[in-house]
């Protein structure tokens, strides 16, 4: 390869056709595994359990649109969506199972409803199922990624050196899901009168769930310097939504207090109805064959 | 439902230097949803760095009924072409 050649700076290293894709990096190279000795283990595990099931329940539902979202390109949208959710839930349950002496694997497909810990809204069935439609979906990606952004923007900050490169990598993906669900939210509630009424009915029917998002819980307490309180996101989001409502045309739907379930929350390891439906269908090949692979 | 979205041309670049390459078209309801689901159907195995997405009714194309008096008077104008200069070995793309 010559060295002085003045095309080389714009070609990079290599000039392999473009269309086969060039530069694929690993996640979290050269990323230090060991837990800082300054850091609960317990509640880190904890911790990165929370915020990898909220993205694998989440993923688990946007992929349920596979075939079914109403164009073939939104159709590859959210199934875009639900694989960057998928790489998320794979890194922070593989540093929770750095702790646990567990594989992600185990930990998706071999943990019961107790054993999870997303918030309710990632759960619930926002449609295609009957729970609700499009813009029910949107409703919730709308919502879920603007607290999930947030809260990674916070813990690019972290103490542990993992959750800080999961965030910082996870970043530009949420950056793309909350904006393309305030895309689909603007054109919806500022669309015909039909999709105005869904979009708003969608909304309608997430924001119960929405104050789950900023309960503080125990292990955040534990964990000063590696986790985000999660009250500390409210006004953030507020003041996003807010945006987004405006230029929609939407209304933001009455707070009201958080259906916990006999007192409990998702981080609580305690569930609403249609969680079990969601983890049969999710588990039930790697529990009918161990180990099962493509 | 998908007759009522337009059709969109997508255009993609795959290096700082290189033109951007026409790679197929889509449907979108107007232009910025265009470009986002272009970046989702066309960039997903890292294949740009920019994109141009132009509807496709607003291309003016040549039909193939004029391909004669269109293309082929240059058939055998080969002083057209740069045939007689030397082109060195490390200039990619030309």
């Amino acid at each position: 390869m010559s060295f002085d050649n003045a095309y080389e700076s714009l070609l990079g290293h290599e000039d392999s056709h473009w269309a086969f894709g060039t530069g694929f990096s690993e996640s979290l190279v050269g990323v230090d595994r060991e837990i800082p000795s300054t850091v609960d283990a317990e509640a880190l595990a904890i911790y990165c359990l929370m915020l990898g099931d909220d993205a694998l329940i989440m993923s688990q539902r946007l992929a349920e649109w596979c075939s079914r979202a109403p164009e073939i390109e939104e159709d590859i949208a959210l199934a875009n969506i639900a694989l960057d959710l998928l790489g998320q839930a794979r890194l922070l349950l593989s540093r929770a199972g750095d702790v646990l002496g567990k594989d992600e694997d185990e930990l998706a497909f071999l943990r019961d409803e107790r054993g999870f810990r997303n918030v309710h809204l990632a759960e619930i069935d926002c449609g295609p199922g009957p729970g609700g439609d499009f813009g029910t979906t949107i409703a919730r990606l709308l919502v879920f990624s603007t607290w999930r952004l947030a809260l990674f923007s916070r813990l690019r900050g972290s103490a542990d050196p993992v959750l800080a490169a999961v965030a910082e990598k996870g970043l530009k993906e949420l950056a793309y899901h909350r904006d393309h669900a305030a895309q689909w939210a603007v054109r919806l509630g500022g669309g015909t009168e039909e999709s105005h009424r869904r979009m708003q009915a969608g909304l309608d029917r997430v924001w119960p769930f929405v104050s789950e998002l900023f309960l503080s819980h125990d292990v955040e307490s534990r964990l000063g310097g590696v986790a985000v309180p999660a009250a500390e996101l409210k006004s953030e989001v507020d003041g996003v939504l807010e945006a987004v409502f405006s230029a929609a045309g939407l209304t933001r739907p009455a707070d009201a207090p958080t259906p916990l379930v006999a007192g409990m929350a998702g981080r609580d390891g305690v569930h609403t109805e249609s969680m079990g439906y969601l983890l049969a269908e999710m588990q039930h090949l790697h529990r009918s064959l161990p180990g099962a692979t493509w | 439902m998908s007759t009522s979205w337009p059709l969109w041309e997508v255009f993609v670049r795959g290096k700082r230097g290189l033109n951007h390459v026409h790679v197929g078209s889509l449907h979108a309801p107007d232009a910025e949803m265009a470009l986002r689901n272009a970046r989702d159907v066309y960039t997903r195995r890292n294949e740009g760095v920019s994109i141009w997405v132009v509807k496709a009714d607003d291309i003016t194309a040549s039909s193939p009924d004029e391909k004669d008096p269109f293309f082929s008077p240059s058939g055998d104008k080969v002083y057209r072409h740069p045939t007689f200069y030397s082109i060195p070995e490390d200039v990619p793309h030309l």
